[in-house]
Parts: C-alpha cells; structure tokens; sequence
C-alpha cells in the first residue's frame, strides 16, 4: 500500500528514524543538539496535527541523547551500546567532525565483529552529512565517503533524495552492520514525494534516467547535478544514462556492469576530489569486466575555499558533467 | 566462620586467581620466543608458537583479581592490549585463551584476534584492544546501555597510566559523569607506558586527581596489596552500583618489557629488583603462609599448573582456523562482495 507524502530529505529521515524507534525500543540516537532536533532538522517528525516536532519530545532524553561535544565518546559509547544490545544512531553533525572519532568508527566498530570471532555485532548507524555547504569552507565541506569504501567491515550510504533518505536509513537500522550513513548537507531542504512503506534495499542502485550513449555513475548531490547535464545532452541528441549508485559499498556491479555493456562508455562523476576517489574504483572493475572507455570526473585535489571563486572549483556542477561527458564523445 | 577463617577464605580465592594468571603469562611467554629478530635479540630456528605482540600483565595480577572477585557475571568489562588477567579473572576458559594465542580454531575469537584482542563476551568480557585507551568509551556506551535496560549490571573499564594522555579518558570520564553511570574506572599503573615512564610525560598528580577534577570519587590503592584492591574495589562498586562512575588508581609494577620479546633493557635494574621484592604472588603466599594455609597455597599452585598443562597441551593439537574463515564475520550486508 503506498502512502506517499511530500516532505523534505531532512524530514524524511527523522520520519524513518521515528518509526523505526517506535517498532524497537533498542533504537536509540545521541549527539550534539539532538534535544531540539537536531542542528539541520533531521531528528524530527511530523505529528498528527501536522507540526514538525523534535523525536526527544515523543521517545525521550534517555532515547534521543544530548550529547557534550565529543566525538570519539559520542561513536565510542555507541560502540558499546551495540555491544550491549542497543541500535544506536550517531549523529556527527558534518563528516569533518567526525574525523574526531575515527579510531572508534574504523578500528573499533569496522572490527569488533571480526577480530573477537564472530563473539558479537555493532549495529550502528553513523550519520555523518558530506559535501559542499555554500561558504563553508575547508572543514565543513568534505566529501569523504571512498576512506569508509575502503575500510572493510563498513556499509557506505549516499543517498540522493528524499525517498531514498527514508527507505535507506530504515535498511541501514535493520541490517545489522556498522554503517556510514552519508547525508548531503545542500540536500536537507529538497523536498520529494516518499513512499515511506517502500523498501529501498542496501547494494541496489537506481537506474534514474535511461540512455545508450553512456552511462553516467553518480551518487549524493551529483545525481541532480548530473540529471541536468543529461538533459542538456539529450537536446543535443545524446542519450546518457543516469545511475544513482544509493550505496558505495556493497555497490550493485551488476547495474553498472549491465548498463555499460550497453553503452560501452563510462564517465563517473563525484564531488569528492577525484584523487584516490570511489569513482577510480568502478571505473577500474568496469575497465577489467567489460574494457570499454571509462573517465572520472571529481573535484581537483584542493581544500575548499571560502570566497565563491574558490569554492567554485570545488564544484562539479552540470555544467562540467555535460562538458566530460561531450569530451568524451567528442562532440 | 570466624573473622580470621573468612579472610583466609577470601584471600585463598584472589590467590587462586592470581596463580592461575601468573602460570598463564609464564607459559604465554615461553610460547613466544623465537622466530623473527626483534627488540635487539637475534631470530630463533624454532619459530614462536605465540606469535606476534604479546603483551604480559606478570606483576600486575593483583589488580585483575582484587577488581574482578567484586564482579558479577552479568557485569561487563573492557581491558587493554595487556588483557589477559582481566580475562581469566572475568571467568573465561584458560584452554579457549590459550588456543586463541596460539591461533587455533578453538580459541575465544576463532584464532581471528590473538592476544591483543582477547574476548570473552560469553562472561561479559567485551574485549582486549589494541589501541590505548580506546575502551573507555565503549566501556560508557555499554553502561548507559544497562542504565536504560534498568538493573544493577556495572561495567568495569581497565585502562593502563599510559591512556590518561589520551583524549577518551577526559570525555569518557565527563561522560560517565553527566549522565551518572556505572562504570568502575580503573587504572591499572603499572608506571611505564611501552617503554617511556609515564611520570615523565605526565602533567599534575595522575589519574586519580583528574577524576576528582570532575567530581567522580577517586582513590589510590597499592596494586600489589590485593586485599587492599579487593576492599577498594568492594566499596567503589557498591555505589558504581547504585549508578555513579568511580576510579580505582591501582599503582603496580609491570615485571616484564612491552611485548613478550622486550627485555627490558631500558629500566633501571635496581627499579626492576626493587619490583620484583613486592611481587604481589609473593605477599599473598607469605600471607597465606601465615594463616597457616601453606597446604592450600600448595594445592592453588598445584590446580593452576594442572590447568594450564591442559591448556597447553590442548593448544598444541588444536588445528588452525579454515581458510575460508578469513571472509567468515566480516559483515552481514553484502556478503561475499570482497573485491
């Protein structure tokens, strides 16, 4: 039964958090400012008088933790919440921040599973938001999602839409696994329609916008950016093919493998520097599955600057998608 | 019983305890040399049957035991890369250790974790851990966990000197604080962190000052006085128990180097002799010895060697983990995606 409702990326979250805490009371979220909601609005669902309110005020504060500023406590202490039977949510408020916790994300919650045998499980989620936020300069501004790619034992979420914040943080509640739940900060506002029964599975990405010219990978805020630039291409006679990726790791191999079979091209594109990105690593599996071209495109290997003409190159904007992708065509 | 009888009782028991870490850590240690060229001392033909870091607690078994006889199985615990009496004394098997640091299929983590990772969950030992400090924080979120769950459930969180320089003693000792809960800090100075001595990298007077500096109860205890610890301990986890956080400043002596192949040639050796005067097994047998339970220290020794011959021997025939158990446990999402 579908029960759409129009609401934001930010709101849909707090909708699948709210549910999911009203189904299990082992679900529980702490960090800074969660009491009033959160600092971006995302820990907070709408009532039956249609009033936007904070989760603390229906599941409580010893439910939807305050927390100090500290970081490595805040991800360590869900941790051993895990440990003790409890679903934690970890809020960190921006993805730089959380690089304060960073031993307890990556040595202790990536490895409890592995290293003590099998002996328990840390299902936590770490909400830790990505990406540019107008004027925010070098350490509100990072996208970090490829360092967690890399580190076995995580699950790696992007989502792109509101839809996909609510039926992807509920499948990243219920699978059980440390998972870096990654929210674009410039995509809180966006408002969508969201089936919110719908499930969304981890490891199955959306074919968005279908084409057999090329295939355009792309996750996070990029999706819009890259919709645009296809459909600036389709009035010029090209038809790409958009895919959100949804979750970096597990990635759907066989969407990606499958569509660039088709089209035999592949650009992927990411506003994370394009370095050492996770753009490298689909690029490299479809090289050596299929051996068609494939090009990245991702931001240059630079801080994010302040002032608009820095951060500007920063950017990977429609603009450059639809300038990489007639490049590679040669057109 | 008498006064006298229950003390001779009770003291019987932490020996016991410590007998049995002591003949572990001895043995672990003896596993564990040869092979590779380390810490200045040349290679072995015989290749270690305890490989890679092992590190020791001998000297310190006081600390484990007087802490742990005050704990219950349902109570948790968080422990260092130095975790082995933790473990034993939280009630794990000696023979699952004992095949865990040989590697073996049948050990604790499957052979997944060695030493440094030693666990228990089984008897609420949450883990041995490789980077210092960093159960202090896990040690919190597992006690807020039982806060919520309602209960009396504690956790105990073992820490060396060397972690309060660390960040995560500052925000798990606030933590703890704020939101009142039942955690028994305890640091386990052994007066030397790897192989610097930690008052040299220390500021001020130490762990216990920074817990009064945030209102949690501390107190500093002889680490090789194990009635002193048990006391110390008994009094402290009765009000963790009632739901505030406490620190235990246990002040011991670590007998051996870093790890397992490290003489130790950096200390002073009248330090070391010094030491080695107030082994704590030591007091606790003279004390023993003195209550007139020579016969009974005889037999605890006697239980602990016939224990850990078992363990060793059960070791030795254990076979290793499967290969295929390298991509066993990794993560539930997406499994069999490794590349």
């Amino acid at each position: 039964m579908a029960l759409t409702r129009r609401m934001s990326y930010a709101v849909a979250a707090g909708e699948a958090l709210a549910a999911a805490m009203r189904l299990d009371e082992r679900v529980v979220a702490l960090g800074e400012d969660l009491g009033r909601g959160g600092v971006f609005g995302q820990y907070r669902t709408r009532g039956a008088d249609g009033a936007l309110r904070p989760l603390q005020q229906e599941f409580g504060a010893a439910r939807v933790i305050d927390t100090p500023i500290s970081e490595a406590n805040i991800m360590g202490a869900a941790v051993g919440m895990a440990l003790a039977g409890l679903k934690p949510v970890v809020e960190m408020r921006v993805i730089d921040f959380a690089l304060c916790g960073m031993d307890e994300l990556v040595n202790q919650a990536a490895k409890n599973r592995y290293m003590f045998g099998g002996q328990g499980r840390v299902p936590l989620v770490a909400r830790m938001p990505i990406g540019l936020w107008t004027a925010s300069a070098a350490q509100h501004s990072q996208s970090l999602e490829a360092w967690f790619a890399h580190v076995p034992g995580l699950v790696v979420v992007c989502p792109a839409t509101p839809q996909d914040n609510h039926g992807l943080l509920t499948a990243a509640l219920a699978c059980g696994d440390p998972v870096a739940y990654l929210e674009h900060k410039e995509l809180w506002g966006l408002e969508g329609d969201v089936d919110t029964p719908l499930p969304v599975p981890l490891g199955k990405a959306r074919v968005v916008r279908p084409g057999r010219d090329l295939t355009l990978v792309t996750w996070s805020r990029t999706l819009h950016e890259s919709l645009t630039a296809a459909e600036t291409l389709a009035g010029e006679g090209i038809e790409v093919e958009v895919i959100d990726l949804r979750t970096l790791w597990p990635w759907d191999r066989e969407t990606v493998l499958a569509s660039c079979a088709k089209t035999q091209r592949l650009l992927v594109a990411h506003e994370a520097v394009q370095v050492a990105g996770f753009g490298a690593e689909i690029a490299a599996s479809v090289a050596e599955a299929i051996g068609c071209p494939v090009k990245r495109l991702g931001a240059p290997r630079i801080p994010v600057g302040y002032a608009p003409t820095l951060e500007s190159q920063a950017r990977v904007g429609a603009d450059r998608i639809a300038a990489a992708m007639r490049a590679f065509l040669q057109r | 019983m008498g006064k006298q009888a229950g003390r001779s009782s009770r003291l019987l028991a932490l020996y016991r305890t410590m007998a049995r870490i002591r003949a572990f850590e001895d043995a672990a240690e003896a596993a564990s040399q040869g092979g590779v060229q380390v810490w200045g001392m040349e290679a072995s033909a015989t290749p270690a049957k305890v490989r890679g870091p092992l590190h020791l607690s001998t000297g310190q078994e006081a600390v484990a035991a007087g802490v742990c006889a005050n704990l219950r199985r349902s109570d948790l615990l968080t422990s260092t890369h130095r975790g082995h009496g933790h473990t034993l004394a939280k009630g794990a098997d000696m023979t699952r250790m004992m095949c865990e640091l040989y590697g073996r299929a049948s050990g604790c983590n499957g052979g997944k974790g060695g030493s440094m990772h030693i666990a228990d969950f089984g008897v609420g030992m949450l883990g041995a851990n490789g980077v210092v400090a960093a159960g202090i924080p896990i040690a919190t979120g597992a006690a807020q966990a039982l806060k919520l769950r309602g209960g009396d459930a504690i956790v105990a969180c073992f820490f060396g000197d060397g972690a309060i320089n660390r960040g995560p003693f500052l925000e798990g000792l606030n933590w703890a604080q704020v939101y009142a809960l039942p955690v028994l800090f305890v640091c386990e100075d052994n007066r030397i962190a790897a192989t610097t001595p930690t008052r040299t990298m220390t500021a001020g007077e130490g762990a216990a000052a920074r817990a009064r500096a945030l209102a949690i109860e501390a107190q500093e205890v002889d680490g090789n006085d194990v009635e002193a610890v048990d006391h110390a301990a008994a009094d402290m986890i009765a009000r963790v128990r009632s739901g505030r956080p406490a620190l235990l400043h246990a002040i011991t002596y670590r007998f051996k180097g870093h790890v397992s192949v490290d003489p130790g040639a950096y200390r002073d050796p009248d330090e070391v002799a010094r030491a080695r005067q107030d082994d704590p097994l030591a007091r606790t047998r003279a004390l023993l010895l003195s209550f007139g339970e020579a016969a009974a220290a005889e037999a605890v020794d006697a239980d602990a060697q016939r224990e850990l011959n078992e363990a060793l021997a059960a070791a030795e025939a254990a076979p290793w983990p499967e290969r295929e158990a390298a991509f066993e446990d990794v993560m539930s999402t997406g499994t069999g995606q490794w590349r």
